[in-house]
């Protein structure tokens, strides 16, 4: 009885689905158009009864104006370039002081306290070693100087995105992209990269065609993350600053981080490019961009969530991952295979790869230990630094360098032979490489295909590796 | 009638909330009523999640910021709500990924009530999404969101006049200020409850010939599914041939309403 009612069930199911087909076929195929027809005959029925636009006067006098000067041929780009250099300029500045304090408090006061606390209670140097000069100085490292920082770029950058810019930048660019093959949304998804990328990858769900959803998520890495903003800015700094007058260093700093991040994004039109003209080939598809009015921002509030909202998780997600990392720096320094540490061998089985593209074996090591977050790259370097060169000044192997000015930490990456061309490529290196190990299962599971997830891992890896080499090639050559 | 002292006007009325509302962030257990939020991009949903949970879920002035599912659940007059962030869309009829998310919660996921976030100054364009999921369900609130915006662009809504012509309740509210979203969580009570019966709006522009298809079929999907609120609706999407509206009548998902 049960089998024949159900057997009963599917057969008028079928009759419904049939009946549709039929009558579909009668209906013609403009279906879809005189449904769409009926609803906006409906709506602007409604609205001619319900809505009274008699004071109207079209779009907001100031909106207008605005975007006349914001999205104009001219000065469109050259304003976004201002306002991003206003943002890291004051980032840049603002964050030496506060850094400094907490580098002061974490590493100068309560790193020692801790380790003469370990000491009178009697524990053992491989314990506390591994606790304190591994761990805990692996989280006081990111926290020093990674939370000033973003505790300053973030409030900004939301402010202006409640402001209603981004679509504005994504009207600037949308030419770009479309010229590039990808999708004018890609500018949307571009921005949230420059928070984090697994974020701007999650974002190319609007981008509602396959193939340049696969664009935008592939090319997203050439959004510089704000795991990598600090490395920059650090590096730049120090390197980039110094061979400028005083005066003009931090302003050179902020042109080399610039540079850098306009360099992403000529990476991402010409590998999009690139894609939609080989593997990834079709049409453009058009959309309708709408420019929202602009909002006064609200701006205690968004300070507010800004900084619980992503700095305190951003903030939380490297303290996650830096604590292994510190933990693993710590083991690699002292275990010895033989005479020298692990680390020791791999640094010096990567130094003639190093040598080849301007980089050497500490900053390889680094990027292996750093592929759970981009954070920890630098605090790693140092370290790594410290111990090869055997300067004094580190409480020991595997200790991460204690960095109380950027002069400092300047002087220790010179000792481990870094010059200008280090920096440089380091930065490069930097925009350049594979995804975080976070972005990477984000791009796995939006994608759901092991092959479009290895190939938005090693092609920006592969780029590195080459732009990398040819600029220490042609600066070989002139030196 | 209890016999308690009524010490002041506000008491007497039916806005007044002697249990407070409670927000309960991401503790979306055991909930009585399931809300879905819907609307067209960038007309302040996330805002108007944020001021009922107490979540701070990322709010953006950009169209297209929300592409997931955010969930989160209040608590007002004894009752807990569940309530369901949707992607932003223009439309149900088309085939993106947001827009799939947005549909499917709305038709499967059978939310207790829907409430409609649309910007108080452009709603005409916002119209055809309300329209659309009029048709899919009828208990649903229009929240009339970005009044003050609006009302500086010298844009008047006859609220009532809307309210009867859609056939639901319309609340206005300016989000980004918390205005108006006492009224909303009241209203939504009593749709969920069904103090407020709603008599939306069905399409009526329809073409002749149209309109006798789906008759005769929405007839024929009434007889097998006779519980089935939407006939109408679901007639319309298998004359355009949507294969996931196929599947779930094989499937029999539309039984368990």
């Amino acid at each position: 009885m049960v089998n024949l009612n159900c057997s009963k069930m599917k057969n008028e199911v079928e009759n419904i689905i049939g009946l549709s087909n039929e009558l579909r076929w009668k209906l013609g195929g403009e279906f879809h158009d005189h449904i769409s027809e009926s609803i906006y005959a409906d709506a602007s029925e409604i609205v001619e009864e319900t809505v009274n636009t008699a004071g109207k006067k079209g779009r907001n006098a100031i909106d207008v104006k605005i975007d006349q000067i914001v999205t104009s041929r001219k000065w469109g780009f050259p304003i976004m370039f201002l306002i991003l250099g206003v943002i890291l300029w004051i980032t840049i500045i603002g964050a030496n002081y506060p850094s400094s304090l907490l580098a002061e408090l974490l590493l100068d006061t309560i790193h020692p306290a801790l380790k003469s606390g370990a000491n009178s209670i009697g524990m053992p140097w491989w314990l506390s070693g591994f606790l304190i000069d591994g761990v805990y100085l692996a989280l006081a490292w990111v926290i020093a100087v990674m939370l000033p920082p973003m505790a300053i770029f973030f409030p900004l950058f939301t402010l202006l995105e409640d402001f209603g810019y981004l679509p504005r930048v994504a009207f600037n660019l949308d030419y770009l992209f479309k010229k590039a093959g990808a999708h004018g949304k890609q500018a949307l998804t571009m921005s949230m990269g420059f928070g984090c990328n697994a974020a701007g990858v999650v974002a190319t769900r609007i981008i509602d065609s396959p193939r340049e959803r696969l664009i935008a998520i592939i090319t997203n890495n050439f959004s510089l993350c704000n795991g990598r903003w600090p490395t920059q800015i650090l590096i730049a700094s120090i390197f980039v600053g110094a061979i400028v007058p005083e005066a003009l260093s931090g302003t050179a700093a902020v042109f080399a981080v610039i540079g850098i991040a306009i360099l992403g994004m000529v990476f991402m039109f010409a590998s999009s490019w690139l894609l939609s003209k080989t593997v990834l080939k079709g049409q453009v598809s058009t959309f309708n961009l709408e420019l929202p009015p602009y909002r006064p921002p609200r701006f205690w509030k968004t300070l507010y969530t800004s900084l619980i909202d992503r700095t305190l998780i951003v903030l939380w997600r490297a303290i996650v991952f830096a604590a292994p990392a510190g933990a693993v720096i710590w083991l690699i320094s002292n275990i010895m295979i033989g005479d020298h540490s692990i680390a020791y061998w791999m640094i010096d089985s990567l130094n003639g790869f190093g040598w080849l593209i301007g980089l050497n074996g500490v900053i390889l090591v680094a990027y292996i230990v750093a592929i759970p977050a981009n954070e920890i790259v630098i605090p790693t370097v140092l370290m790594l630094t410290v111990l090869v060169t055997g300067m004094a000044g580190g409480a020991g192997a595997g200790v991460m360098f204690e960095l109380d000015s950027v002069n400092a930490t300047g002087d220790i990456l010179r000792a481990g032979g870094w010059t200008l061309l280090t920096a440089i490529n380091l930065m490069l290196f930097s925009l350049l490489h594979n995804p975080c190990s976070t972005t990477i299962y984000t791009i796995y599971k939006e994608t759901k295909s092991v092959k479009w997830t290895a190939v938005a891992t090693l092609m920006p890896l592969a780029m590195g590796f080459v732009v990398t080499f040819l600029v220490a090639q042609i600066w070989y050559m002139f030196s | 009638m209890e016999n308690k002292k009524i010490t002041s006007a506000c008491e007497a009325c039916p806005q007044f909330n002697p249990h407070g509302l409670k927000k309960l962030g991401v503790n979306a257990e055991n909930t009585d009523f399931v809300i879905a939020l819907a609307g067209n991009p960038n007309t302040g949903k996330s805002t108007v999640f944020n001021a009922l949970t107490g979540l701070r879920q990322h709010t953006g002035n950009w169209p297209g910021k929300t592409v997931t599912r955010a969930e989160g659940a209040y608590q007002y007059n004894d009752k807990k709500y569940k309530l369901v962030d949707l992607p932003g869309t223009y439309s149900l009829l088309s085939t993106s990924q947001d827009e799939e998310v947005a549909r499917n919660f709305i038709l499967f996921g059978k939310p207790d009530v829907t409430v409609i976030v649309v910007d108080a100054g452009r709603l005409e364009r916002n119209l055809n999404l309300v329209l659309q999921i009029l048709e899919i369900t009828g208990k649903a609130v229009l929240c009339l969101n970005l009044m003050d915006e609006a009302k500086r662009n010298h844009v008047e809504v006859n609220e009532r006049a809307l309210a009867k012509r859609l056939g639901i309740p319309v609340v206005p509210t300016s989000a980004r200020f918390n205005k108006g979203i006492p009224e909303l969580i009241d209203v939504v009570s009593q749709v969920a409850n069904g103090q407020i019966v709603c008599q939306p709006h069905r399409i009526t522009n329809v073409p002749k010939n149209i309109n006798e298809a789906v008759q005769k079929l929405s007839e024929k999907i009434k007889k097998q599914f006779p519980s089935i609120p939407n006939s109408r609706w679901i007639a319309f999407r298998l004359l355009e041939g949507d294969e996931r509206v196929v599947e779930a009548l094989r499937n029999g998902e539309f039984e368990l309403q």
